[in-house]
């Protein structure tokens, strides 16, 4: 696993974030250099948050895939929690959530884990068809007509979110790549999604900062401009078509999914900013205390990862025969 | 060591968060009084607290619930030492207060739900427990809880859990006036359980 591209493209994420990080202490230092004190406190927690993702990711590669796996199925749980603690749910609805959480969540990644021994990819069916009607007819079972759509779409969208579409990023180690190609080969893929998931998150808000002059919908999120999406995907293509070498593409390739990545996560944010302001909470730490808003951190992964596992199915050589 | 062991379970299953709002552990002679949500109440509150407090302090839980099923009663009576009431007999030479008094001497601290039995919606009266344990001993530190969250987690009626994210918050200790109305501390007490969600 630790051949000459892994240990580049790791290493170069870590002078990265050191440089980061001692710029961010040098601006803590020394507040007369000009920049806003609470941007700059909000890059030092944001770059403490990428330095904690990036050793437990780390840690979890080194064990095994199976380790990943399960990190990222701890990681579903815990966001689905937050999920649903924020969505108001009624008595009815219980027995459905014992279920989901007891059941289709650990469920989904023990299917994940065993990609590569299943005949059929039940993984892709079981949140978005057994679920979906479980989750209908156990609560049309408990008797409580009230809102009834509305209730188990809120528990059905947690569930697809939070685990199904998280799933897919671990998936993303099973793959099989070009021949040739060796197992540290799915590594490098998923660290790649993943690095490039969260620059181009930051690249987004840079450009909105710089440049933002347009506001796409002001009433969900005032920071999201029209400059900072375009320039932050065109940015996030040009920088993932630059590290194509780590990655099974050729540079049109990497381009193209990093323009995908850079697209879903932006909805991913946008999507959950609405939810969240439906709820009139800033972020999903502050509804219980003390408790990292875990969802705020994962939700750009959420929605690019379910898609760009498909378009690789689709459009990349996989399986040579 | 299982009581450790099951104050880490109960605190992750509850997914409970715990503040201390101008208030601070400790060992004294304490009531921790609690708006009353499930019946994971008592234990959740019991496993917040840090270890050498918790080793001192008793919930005060209903008899017909922690008496149903062997788990239960040993969990109650020997994993975390309850005091259960009977809530149908209650005698008049042997009241719920005297046994508390009776139990706790001069080391142990309570956690008591005054209202009673679980509300339905937001905290509902207070019973005259707390005034009468107060007016007995005024010496013990009445310390309001307050706890969010946690009848979605074990609702009314269920028996399986659901692991959602719960809040308990302690606050500033209060202690019965003299010559208070009773109707006026009872008031008062469940006012300042009823402030924590706000903070």
């Amino acid at each position: 696993m630790a051949d000459g591209k892994t240990l580049a493209l790791v290493g170069g994420v870590l002078v990265l974030l050191a440089a980061a990080t001692g710029a961010g202490q040098f601006l803590k230092l020394y507040p007369e250099s000009g920049l806003n004190a609470a941007v700059v406190r909000s890059f030092n927690l944001r770059l403490r948050a990428w330095w904690l993702m990036c050793s437990v990711l780390a840690a979890a590669l080194l064990i095994g895939d199976t380790a990943t796996v399960v990190l990222f199925g701890a990681i579903s749980f815990w966001a689905l929690r937050e999920f649903i603690t924020l969505t108001p749910t009624r008595l009815g609805d219980h027995r459905a959530l014992f279920w989901v959480f007891v059941l289709f969540t650990p469920l989904q990644y023990v299917l994940i884990g065993r990609m590569r021994h299943s005949r059929y990819e039940l993984y892709n069916v079981l949140i978005p068809v057994y679920a979906f009607l479980f989750i209908l007819a156990r609560v049309a079972v408990s008797g409580d007509y009230k809102r009834f759509l509305e209730r188990t779409a809120k528990i059905q969208a947690g569930l697809l979110i939070c685990v199904y579409c998280l799933s897919f990023a671990p998936a993303l180690l099973y793959l099989d790549l070009k021949p040739g190609e060796s197992q540290g080969a799915n590594v490098r893929l998923l660290f790649f999604f993943i690095l490039m998931v969260q620059v181009s998150d930051g690249l987004h808000f840079l450009w909105s900062r710089l440049v933002g002059r347009h506001v796409i919908a002001a009433a969900i999120s005032p920071s999201k401009t029209w400059e900072g999406f375009l320039g932050g995907t065109a940015s996030a293509t040009l920088l993932g078509a630059a590290l194509w070498w780590a990655t099974p593409f050729e540079p049109w390739g990497a381009a193209g999914i990093s323009l995908l990545i850079s697209v879903m996560g932006f909805a991913g944010g946008m999507t959950m900013s609405a939810i969240k302001r439906d709820r009139g909470v800033k972020d999903y730490g502050t509804l219980v205390e003390g408790h990292g808003g875990v969802l705020d951190r994962i939700d750009s992964l959420c929605f690019a990862a379910p898609v760009v596992f498909h378009v690789m199915q689709l459009f990349f050589p996989l399986q040579q025969p | 060591m299982t009581a450790t062991l099951l104050a880490a379970l109960a605190k992750l299953l509850s997914g409970a968060s715990v503040r201390w709002i101008d208030c601070q552990p400790d060992t004294c002679q304490r009531v921790y009084f609690a708006n009353h949500t499930s019946h994971l109440d008592a234990l959740v509150v019991w496993a917040a607290l840090p270890h050498e407090v918790r080793m001192l302090t008793r919930p005060v839980a209903a008899k017909d619930y922690w008496e149903g099923g062997r788990l239960r009663r040993y969990l109650a009576t020997r994993v975390f030492d309850a005091l259960l009431i009977d809530r149908k007999d209650i005698k008049v030479h042997q009241s719920p207060v005297d046994l508390m008094i009776r139990e706790i001497g001069e080391t142990k601290s309570l956690i008591v739900f005054p209202e009673g039995s679980r509300g339905t919606d937001g905290i509902g009266e207070f019973k005259s427990g707390l005034y009468y344990l107060s007016k007995k001993r005024p010496d013990l530190e009445l310390v309001p809880v307050h706890i969010d969250n946690l009848n979605r987690v074990l609702p009314r009626g269920e028996f399986l859990p659901v692991p959602l994210l719960s809040c308990i918050s302690f606050g500033p200790p209060m202690w019965l006036e003299s010559g208070e109305p009773k109707a006026d501390f009872l008031l008062r007490a469940r006012e300042a359980v009823r402030r924590l969600k706000e903070v």
